[in-house]
């Protein structure tokens, strides 16, 4: 068990390694950063100041490897645009990106999970099929419109919740509900799936035989064993949630990390943005391997992957 | 004919005619989609009953008119998922049949870059590539192109591995054929049902993505008539006129929802796998 732990630390590392890489080579593609720094009135020794004054002079190697460095002590930088430190920038904002992130999770989760298992107890009904429509539905939901649907809909014709920002806990509703999508069709087909085997399962007979009640053997026996990939599944789904909040944070104008990132990637201002990048792609690694060491630990036929 | 049946149909008549209306857009145009006209703006659709007859569904907020717009946004549409699809599949495809085929070190290597992949924030990176580059619509195309790979590459490996032991395989390396032969002749028309329906799933990504990109206005340039554009140019105007995001925003819905509903079909036609 112990290998199994180290090697996927191993990979991770390695995986983060490539990702720093790339999102470093990305945020130079736009040329010479010092010089719309400086302006268009700007002087050629102007330029050459600023560059100096950020480190830019120096060979892009030695900027990575310094720039991997400060990251690695907590240090990612300043903002050019905000002029304060990016990580107090990031710290500032993930309360709320988080918040929508577990709102979203646990919204897809309280959807997916019922509908799964009643769509699994009745395989192959008009029930299973109107439940699994859900999620043909749900994946064909652009969910920039459907966030500005919702807020026409319930903010501005029947004023039940706010049209945007989140003052008050009522503001996460909306954009809870809109993130969720994008998450419950994978969530209710793997429950679905998962819960169609363990119904047709020796253990399931047996518990039937002994004259338990339904829903004891459903939650008590066949969910237990179909949860385990929908918990693998659901850490990965809010990683991508995370990722995904972005679109959802400019549509209800939340200043979460995902609207800084969006702000930041407008204006040029690279070191939020490879910061941001970097920060996902850790939280993301972070969740996988907490995953797979979760699985690992349940199912010791896993750990030879 | 069973449910299924119904809605694979479905899918192909709301995909078919959006191809046709793509093709023939500049002849069932009414208006050229450009011309803007001050005059005329933000007319309403055809059922209220202010709508002037010339255009069916109103005009925009530079009173350009709304039908010939989302005909021209369906081109649009179309052309990125099916570029996307072509460069994400050649580049998915290839990684998972040599890693799947060859095993070992190569299958690591592959499966390191699918992790990688999955480790990146697709949206935010897509943006920042567009903001960077510049956004056009080439940048958007290769960009989602270079990113949307992981699940050809996933499901090609996982067929390959299935196939490569199959007799048939055995007697052409027997045979003395090529591995290029074997991989191109034997192993890939073998798996290609798969990939298929992997395409079509792909593509509805790819149409949400651009429109998501556009939206934020980090997509397809202006005046372009992208429906994730059009959305966001309309969305000031929304809570007076809600039909200005709405039509861009079902005309999506459907789109995606027919490639869906004709990805599942296909995949119960050709019997591919039911968890690609």
């Amino acid at each position: 068990m112990v290998n199994f732990i180290i090697r996927r630390l191993l990979l991770a590392g390695l995986v983060l390694i490539t990702v720093l890489t790339l999102s470093f080579t990305l945020t130079r593609l736009s040329g010479d950063v010092a010089i719309s720094m400086a302006g268009p009135g700007a002087s050629p020794e102007d330029v050459e100041t600023i560059r100096a004054a950020y480190g830019l002079n120096r060979p892009l190697p030695v900027q990575f490897l310094a720039w991997v460095a400060d990251a690695a002590s907590g240090d990612l930088g300043r903002s050019y645009l905000y002029h304060a430190p990016v990580a107090d920038l990031i710290k500032a904002r993930l309360p709320i990106t988080l918040c929508l992130g577990v709102t979203g999770l646990s919204i897809a989760l309280l959807v997916a999970l019922p509908l799964g298992i009643v769509a699994a107890m009745h395989e192959g009904s008009i029930l299973d099929r109107a439940i699994m429509l859900i999620a043909v539905i749900g994946q064909a939901m652009p969910s920039f419109w459907l966030g500005l649907t919702l807020v026409i809909l319930f903010g501005l014709r029947l004023q039940w919740l706010p049209l945007s920002g989140v003052e008050t806990w009522q503001g996460y509703i909306l954009p809870g509900v809109v993130l969720a999508f994008s998450a419950i069709p994978a969530l209710m087909r793997l429950t679905r799936s998962g819960m169609v085997d363990a119904l047709a399962s020796d253990y399931i007979r047996t518990a039937r035989a002994k004259g338990l009640s339904l829903a004891r053997i459903v939650l008590r026996h066949a969910l237990r064993n179909a949860a385990m990939p929908v918990v693998a599944i659901a850490a990965v789904q809010l990683g991508f949630m995370l990722g995904g909040s972005i679109v959802i944070e400019a549509v209800f104008s939340l200043n979460g990390v995902g609207y800084l990132a969006w702000e930041s990637i407008a204006k040029n201002d690279f070191p939020v943005v490879q910061s941001v990048v970097l920060f996902l792609a850790v939280i993301y690694i972070a969740l996988t391997v907490l995953a797979d060491i979760m699985n690992g630990l349940l199912d010791p036929r896993l750990r030879i992957a | 004919m069973s449910l299924q049946r119904y809605s694979a149909l479905l899918g192909l008549c709301i995909v078919g005619s959006a191809v046709i209306i793509a093709i023939l857009a500049p002849y069932i145009t009414p208006q050229d989609p450009f011309l803007q006209n001050l005059d005329g703006r933000m007319l309403p659709p055809f059922w209220f009953d202010d709508s002037v007859p010339s255009h069916p569904l109103g005009t925009d907020q530079l009173g350009r008119d709304y039908l010939s717009r989302m005909i021209y946004g369906a081109r649009i549409s179309l052309l990125i998922g099916t570029l996307v699809v072509i460069c994400s599949g050649l580049i998915g495809s290839t990684l998972g049949v040599l890693g799947g085929y060859f095993g070992g070190r190569i299958d690591t290597v592959v499966m390191f870059l699918i992790t990688c992949r999955l480790a990146i924030p697709l949206i935010l990176v897509a943006l920042t590539v567009v903001a960077f580059v510049g956004s056009s619509l080439t940048v958007v195309i290769l960009t989602l192109g270079l990113l949307l790979w992981e699940r050809f590459a996933v499901v090609a490996r996982t067929t390959t591995m299935q196939v490569r032991n199959l007799d048939y395989v055995a007697a052409a390396d027997a045979a003395g054929a090529s591995i290029r032969h074997i991989l191109l002749r034997e192993i890939l028309p073998n798996i290609a049902h798969h990939l298929v329906v992997v395409a079509t799933l792909e593509m509805a990504l790819a149409i949400l993505l651009e429109a998501a990109l556009s939206f934020l206005g980090l997509g397809v340039p202006s005046p372009l008539p992208s429906w994730g554009l059009m959305i966001s140019e309309a969305k000031d105007y929304m809570y007076f006129s809600p039909w200005v995001i709405m039509i861009p925003g079902v005309a999506l819905f459907v789109l995606v929802l027919g490639i869906n509903l004709l990805g599942d079909g296909l995949r119960d036609w050709l019997g591919a796998r039911r968890d690609v």
